[in-house]
Formats: structure tokens, sequence, C-alpha cells
């Protein structure tokens, strides 16, 4: 059973899901929400990189009526998973609110399944032994691995992520955006190698608030998916990006790294710009690149990662793929290529591409994006 | 008794091309020339020769060749050459067949049926000649994870790693003994591993304190004839290794002759001359893994805590299990030696048929310790059988962290592999305690050899990784996903944990 969705995802078994896209990021740093109309258009924009095979957007800020509770969008390949799935939903939690997501049928979409929308609370009695973020964690992997075709692809507090196969513009115009706002929208458009023409393949990647998006194929997904398979994570979905979001997750969530450390570990310096750093830094590096060596994730991606509150920009540590910066007043944009920002926001105070390795990081409320390592490297 | 043996190989000498400048009589150890003056010519005893090709390369105008003896027994693919010879020689001895270097047989190597991959259109492969490619492993207990304190914007950290060794290359010179090679080939040992930033191992004969001044790239052997294990000994190296057993005689001790055991190798053995060296099976201190652990913390206990200690077995049918053991007795290191390990004396019969070959054995006891969650509490070493930068990189991507060499070492140096250093007597000088024969190894010139091989294979290794779109080792290690099989079977390939090629 637990091979349902590897097989959706990968039909072919081959020994991961490759594929490189478009990404685009922006967050408003004051919390402001805002439309989908910069964000799509900016990502429609990149159109020339995806090829049809997936679009999606995540929007933070969302459910705002809704803030404390876990908002789940599931995709049902037939009523009767999507019949297994709500059983489970209804042993596991309180279910507030159900209902099917809003959907414009006239959008240029293949093939789209059931999509529903649940706001839920852990069930007081069943969760009371665990942390709820990990209660959510176990019941979306149950559900994505025992109902035969139930797929939770969103499951964080005041955030959602619509996505499917077509372009980014026509998904967004299939989940009727329009009409939704949020401070941070991170867009994705895809080129897949193969056509597994299966909405839970494309991005943004989701497991609780975090999302990512990512554009690359990693060389050393092998043994990053050994290391973590260590620690409890099981990568049915056999793509970069899942691998990704488990390593985000386990250092950030579970090890409660901060991202100017995590940056280091996923994309690390090279050794011989450790050997001259300064005696404090050298050792951290060191330390790092020997405990965490197995999640550094070698060859090209860029990933513009999200949760409530941050959206982070960061490529690999030789920069195979591109990543833009863009700054003008509160907002940060984090793009594939600078046209689709200048698009959608002229007289930029400051755009920049970021050197490999060095994540760019908008916060809330520190009204500024946070980059990091610059100061040591030169 | 007249011997029924036949010579195994024939000495053929153009008389027109030989000079009689004798260099093949000086040369070899077995006296297999010989001058006859009365016709003015050099001749050969073929029965003597070992097929060891010193006179071949030395001798100036290339007038010998040797070739295996054409005359067979009657064809028979159970009664072969071998067999027949054999059992002749046990019936005119009694004893234990001997032999020296590793397992020769060709059924246990799996390296060539396995192939590396290469970048292809959605990645990128990086030219090593322009862009930086990492080889430097850490060898060593690595935490679970690590713990940070964010102090002034700063980050500061709390978790003290266990001591750590450093190599720029992911290659080891393999334990070889003071003993059982001569002391230049330690010398020449101890100094590549200096200069290229990897490590010696002494193997089970201890350190001669004239290369004490290179301990920080010496791994000192314990092993069960404690032979020159003192104090000073321990803390002389990097590390220390406790031998439970070697791939070419799992399970066996060892002997070194009396008369191997001149004045020098006494004094760093620490026993008398002349007296035979015998190591026991097992380690008389270790019937069961709680006794590993108390020598590993007495090992640790004498050096401080600052030392990683490696244990080193024999790959055996049951490695991953006695793995898992170590590394939870406290091995920050684990070493495993398969069944193509070489030696300077085994009996024939168990070096070809005891072990695992070492990719089967790699390939277990890593997926063992990562089931179990505790790959990263210690390092892998492999060893047995590595002949080529090839073969390294596809060790390291099942798994190993990083590689011993011991035969490729020795024939960098000059050894032909000729199987026959229990003899004492190498002609190359290698194998051998005899100071007149040892002097053929010149260490200056050893060392260089043994550098420039290291140097050729990390230069291979940087391009295989290259191909790969792999910029640092760490990224290769343990990345079954970059290795396919070919010829194998489906428990085969599961055992390796790889796909067949085309898959």
């Amino acid at each position: 059973m637990a091979t349902t969705v590897t097989k959706l995802n990968n039909p072919y078994g081959e020994d991961k899901v490759i594929d490189a896209c478009g990404l685009f990021g922006m967050m408003d740093l004051t919390g402001k929400r805002f439309g989908a109309k910069a964000p799509v258009k900016a990502i429609a924009n990149m159109h020339e990189r995806g090829n049809g095979l997936g679009g999606g957007f995540a929007v933070y800020g969302l459910y705002p009526e809704h803030r404390d509770d876990y908002a789940f969008h599931i995709m049902c390949l037939s009523g009767e998973a999507k019949e297994k799935a709500e059983r489970l939903l209804e042993q596991n939690f309180d279910v507030l609110m159900a209902e099917e997501i809003p959907v414009n049928p006239k959008a240029h979409v293949w093939n789209p399944p059931i999509i529903w929308r649940y706001f839920l609370q852990p069930k007081r009695d069943l969760a009371k032994n665990l942390p709820h973020d990990e209660y959510v964690v176990q019941n979306v992997m149950r559900i994505n691995t025992e109902t035969c075709g139930a797929f939770v692809f969103s499951s964080g507090k005041n955030m959602g992520v619509f996505k499917g196969v077509g372009f980014p513009e026509d998904i967004a115009e299939y989940f009727c955006l329009n009409d939704y706002e949020g401070y941070l929208w991170t867009c994705h458009g895809r080129f897949p190698t193969n056509t597994p023409g299966w909405w839970g393949g494309a991005h943004p990647f989701n497991i609780l608030d975090w999302t990512v998006v990512h554009n690359g194929e990693i060389s050393s997904y092998g043994i990053n998916r050994r290391y973590l398979e260590m620690y409890g994570y099981h990568c049915t979905m056999q793509t970069d990006t899942e691998v990704m979001a488990y390593a985000l997750d386990l250092l950030m969530r579970k090890q409660r790294l901060p991202m100017e450390v995590v940056a280091r570990i996923l994309a690390p310096p090279l050794w011989i710009e450790i050997d001259t750093m300064e005696p404090n830094e050298k050792r951290l590096c060191t330390v790092l690149r020997q405990c965490y060596s197995s999640l550094l994730m070698n060859g090209p991606f860029t990933i513009i990662a999200a949760h409530n509150g941050e959206m982070i920009g960061l490529t690999d540590r030789i920069k195979l793929r591109p990543l833009t910066a863009g700054v003008k007043g509160h907002i940060l944009y984090l793009s594939s290529e600078e046209s689709a920002i200048q698009l959608v926001a002229s007289n930029l105070d400051r755009v920049w591409s970021p050197r490999g390795g060095e994540p760019v990081i908008g916060r809330l409320e520190t009204m500024k994006p946070v980059e990091l390592l610059a100061k040591v490297r030169k | 008794m007249k011997s029924y043996v036949e010579p195994e190989f024939i000495v053929e000498r153009d008389q027109e091309k030989c000079i009689r400048c004798k260099v093949c009589v000086n040369q070899c150890t077995y006296d297999t020339h010989y001058y006859d003056a009365e016709d003015d010519k050099v001749c050969s005893r073929d029965e003597n020769c070992v097929n060891c090709h010193r006179c071949v390369a030395f001798c100036p105008t290339r007038a010998i060749t040797i070739r295996r003896n054409p005359t067979q027994y009657t064809e028979n693919s159970n009664w072969t050459r071998e067999a027949v010879t054999a059992v002749k020689n046990q019936a005119e001895t009694g004893g234990i067949i001997l032999t020296g270097m590793g397992c020769d047989k060709p059924n246990y190597s799996y390296w060539d049926r396995i192939l590396l991959n290469a970048s292809q259109v959605t990645n990128p492969s990086i030219d090593p000649l322009r862009e930086p490619m990492e080889l430097r492993t850490y060898l060593g207990a690595k935490p679970e994870k690590l713990e940070l304190e964010l102090e002034n914007g700063g980050t500061v950290l709390q978790t003290q790693l266990a001591p750590q060794l450093t190599v720029e290359t992911p290659i080891l010179f393999s334990a070889l003994s003071y003993g059982a090679v001569s002391f230049n080939v330690h010398e020449a040992l101890a100094r590549a591993a200096t200069e290229c930033g990897t490590f010696m191992n002494t193997g089970e004969g201890g350190l001669d304190k004239r290369l004490y001044k290179y301990g920080e790239h010496v791994i000192v052997q314990v092993a069960s004839g404690r032979f020159g294990v003192s104090p000073d000994y321990l803390n002389a190296g990097a590390a220390l290794e406790i031998k439970i057993g070697q791939g070419a005689k799992p399970g066996i001790g060892g002997h070194l002759p009396g008369e191997k055991v001149t004045e020098e190798i006494s004094r760093t053995r620490m026993i008398p001359i002349g007296t035979d060296a015998l190591s026991p099976a097992p380690q008389h201190d270790i019937y069961s893994i709680e006794d590993l652990r108390q020598l590993i913390y007495a090992l640790k206990e004498e050096t401080d805590y600052a030392k990683p200690v490696s244990v080193k077995i024999a790959a055996v049918h049951n490695s991953a299990a006695i793995a898992s053991g170590m590394v939870r007795a406290g091995a920050d290191i684990i070493a495993l030696d398969g069944v193509r390990g070489a030696t300077g004396a085994a009996p024939r019969i168990i070096r070809d048929n005891v072990g695992v070959p070492i990719e089967l054995a790699l390939a277990s006891v890593d997926q063992r310790l990562r089931d179990e969650g505790i790959r990263n509490k210690a390092s892998i070493i492999v060893a047995g059988g590595i002949k080529n930068s090839g073969d390294v990189a596809k060790a390291i991507a099942l798994g190993a962290d990083a590689v011993y060499i011991g035969t490729a070492a020795l024939v960098a140096i000059g050894c032909t592999v000729c199987q026959k250093c229990h003899t004492g007597k190498c002609p190359w000088g290698i194998a051998t305690p005899d100071p007149w024969i040892s002097k053929r190894v010149n260490p200056d010139i050893a060392t260089r050899r043994l550098v420039n091989l290291l140097r050729g294979w990390s230069l291979e290794i940087k391009e295989l990784m290259g191909g790969m779109g792999i910029n640092a080792i760490e990224s290769l290690r343990g990345n079954r996903l970059q290795l396919r099989g070919v010829g194998l079977t489906e428990t085969e390939l599961k055992v390796l944990g790889i796909k067949m090629a085309g898959n």
C-alpha cells in the first residue's frame, strides 16, 4: 500500500523523478497581505522554464479566520479514496470544516482529481502524548500511504498549497487564486523529464507549514535519502524536492538549527575557504561538515523554502542554478530570472544575484532581508 | 624421496643476447641462476624459480623470459595442475601448504561487475581541472546531531566531537607488519602517508622508534601477540587499531619464524632475538563482545580519549551483526578485510576458502548500521581487493568512508604478486627481514612511487566524481544510486543494494 504514491509519482521506477523549473517568491516583510496578481504574472513570464506538466503556489497568511487550525488540502483519485481519507480524519481529528475547494472548470488543466479542504484539530485524547506537529505528520503519512489514492498536499496552519498538472498561470486560474490573499507567495512552473501526469507530483512540496519549490537535480540524492531514512523519513515521492523538505524538517523543526546554520549544511563552503576562516568560524564550519556530511546537497539546485513568517532562497554551493533577489520597500522578491521581478516591480531599491550557498532570508518584522555568510567570504 | 613435483616455471635465456654479466645470478634469492665458468654460460634451475621477475626487470639486454611450464598433466577441469601439485606437495611433506598475498581465485570479485554513473543533460558534470573537487574525509564517530547556542548573533558550538582522523584522500595504507616487510618499506609507507595527508598502519609488529616522528600519520595496531605494544607505542600514533582478524586468514593466528627475528625486529617487537613470534588465533582477553569493549576502553584510557580506536575484522558470514556489536562496544572505526585481502603468510586452504568478498560484506554492514540508526557512530574502512581508483570510488559509493590498500602499495614499490612472501626471501627486498636483500628497497624511491600512486588515484577519483556531478566525496559516500550491476543475480543485487544496469 505504501507504494501507491511512489507508483503514481514514479511510474517507471526510476532512481528518482527528475525535473527542472522556474521559481518565484514574493514576501511582504510587514505581513501585509496581497493578491495573486503579481506572483502569477511573474511566474507566467517564465513560461519557457516549464513544460505544462506541473505548476503550483504556496500562500501564507491564507486562512486568518482559521489561523490556529491545521488546514488540509487533499486530492483524491476516486470517491472511495476520499471516503477512506475522511474516515481517517474523523477518527483522529475534530473536523471543524470540510468543503470542496472552489475551481474554475474552464481553466486549461489536465485531468483534475477531486480536491477538498478541511480545517482540523487533533483529537485531544489521541494526541496527548505527542507534539501536535508530530501527530499531524504521522497522520499525513498514513493517509498518503494507506488510502490508495488520497494525498494530503497541504497540511499547515494559516497557509495553503494549490498545485496540479498544467502551466502555473492555468493552475492559478483553475483554483481561482484571484480570490485569495497572503503576505508570502511562492510559485513554481515545472519541467519534468518524464510524464507522470499526476497532480501530487507538482510543487510546492509541503509538510506542516513548510513548503519547498525547487529547481535542480541533486546528484547526492542517494545518500541524502539514506541518511534521512535513518531518522524515520520515508521518501515516497522519490524527488529531490521531497529530500530537501525532509532535510529542512529534520534540521530546523526537529533539531532546531537556525537557517543560517542549515544553509552551511546543505550548501557548505569549500574546505579551501573553511581552512582560511577565523578560528571560531572555521571550527563551526568544519564540525558541520563532519557531522552532517550526508546532508550536503551536491549538484545543481535552487530552492525557495517557506514557513510561517519566513522565506528562504538558497542555491547549491557552486551555483549551478540561477537565483536573483530584489527588494522594493518592504517587499522581498526571489526569482529564477530577474526579468520576472522587473515585470512586477519597477524601480527596485536593489537587485542582486546571491552567491552560491549564500541564503537570502526574509523574516516578518525584520523589514530587511538577511544575507548570510557574506561577511565571512569577503 | 624423489620429488614428483614439476617446476612451475621455465626460465628461457636468449644466449645471443646474454652478455654473462651475472646480474640475474646476483639478484635471484632463490638460487635459480648460476654461472657455468667451464662453458662461459649462465644457466637456470627452473624448479627454484618463483616467477618474481626480478631477473627479467634487471637483465640489461632483456635476455630472460619466464614461461609457465608448458608441460601439462592430462586436461581435467577438476584435477587441475594446481590441485595435483598441491596433493603431491603434501604427500611429500605432510604439512600445511603456505602461501603469500591474497586469494588468487577468479570468482570472488564484484568490483568489475559494478558500473559507475555519469551526468548527462539534466545536471552538469564538473571539470576537476577547473573547479574544486574535495576528497577530504574525517574518520571517527559523529554525533547524531549538533547542539548550538545562539549568542549575540553568533553561533556557539556546544557539542564536543569525538576525535577524528583527517585524510586528504580516502586511501590509507593497510596493516603491513614490520618483520613481514622490511624497515625500508615501513619507512617509505610512513613518509608517503605523511606527504599525502593519509595514514600507514603498523600492522602487528610494532613501530621502530626511528619512525615515531611520522606518528601523526600512523595507525598503531594492537594484535593478539601484543608485539611492540607499550604506552609509548600507543601514544606514538594518531589512532589505534585492535586487530581481531584479517581477510587472508580469518580465524587464524600468525607465526613469524625465529630466523626472521633479527636484532632490530626483536627490539621493536619486544621479544628475544631468534625466537618465534607467535600471534594466537584469538585475542586471549577477548572471547566475547563485552571483552572487546574493555580493550577498546583500556586503550582509550591509556591515550586520554584523544585518539580514535579502530577494530579490524575479517569479513565473515555474520559481519553485519558483529560490526553492529563493535560499534556499540565503542569502536570509532570499523575496518573490514575481505576474502581477497593479502598476507605475508597463510595456509593456502584458509586463504582461498574462508571469508566473504568485501563488496558484499561492506554493503551489508553499511546497511545494517543504517537500519539500526548507528551508522554515524563509526566510520568504515574496507580492505582486501582494491586494485585501482575505480574500486575505491565503488567502495565509497557502496558505503565505505575510506579504503585500505596493502597489495597495491607493495606493487607500487616493486612487488609482482608472486605469492612467495612466506619464504622471507623476497628478491624485491619487500617481504624480507634480511638486511642485505632489504637494501634493494630505496626508501626515497619507494616513497616517491607510493606518493605518485596515491596522487594518480586521487586524480582519477576526482574525474569520476566530476563526471557524476559531485564535488565532495561525502556526496558519493553511500550513494548507491550511482552504481549499477551487470551479470549479477537478483539476490546479489539485493545484498549489494544496487539496481541492474539499464534500470
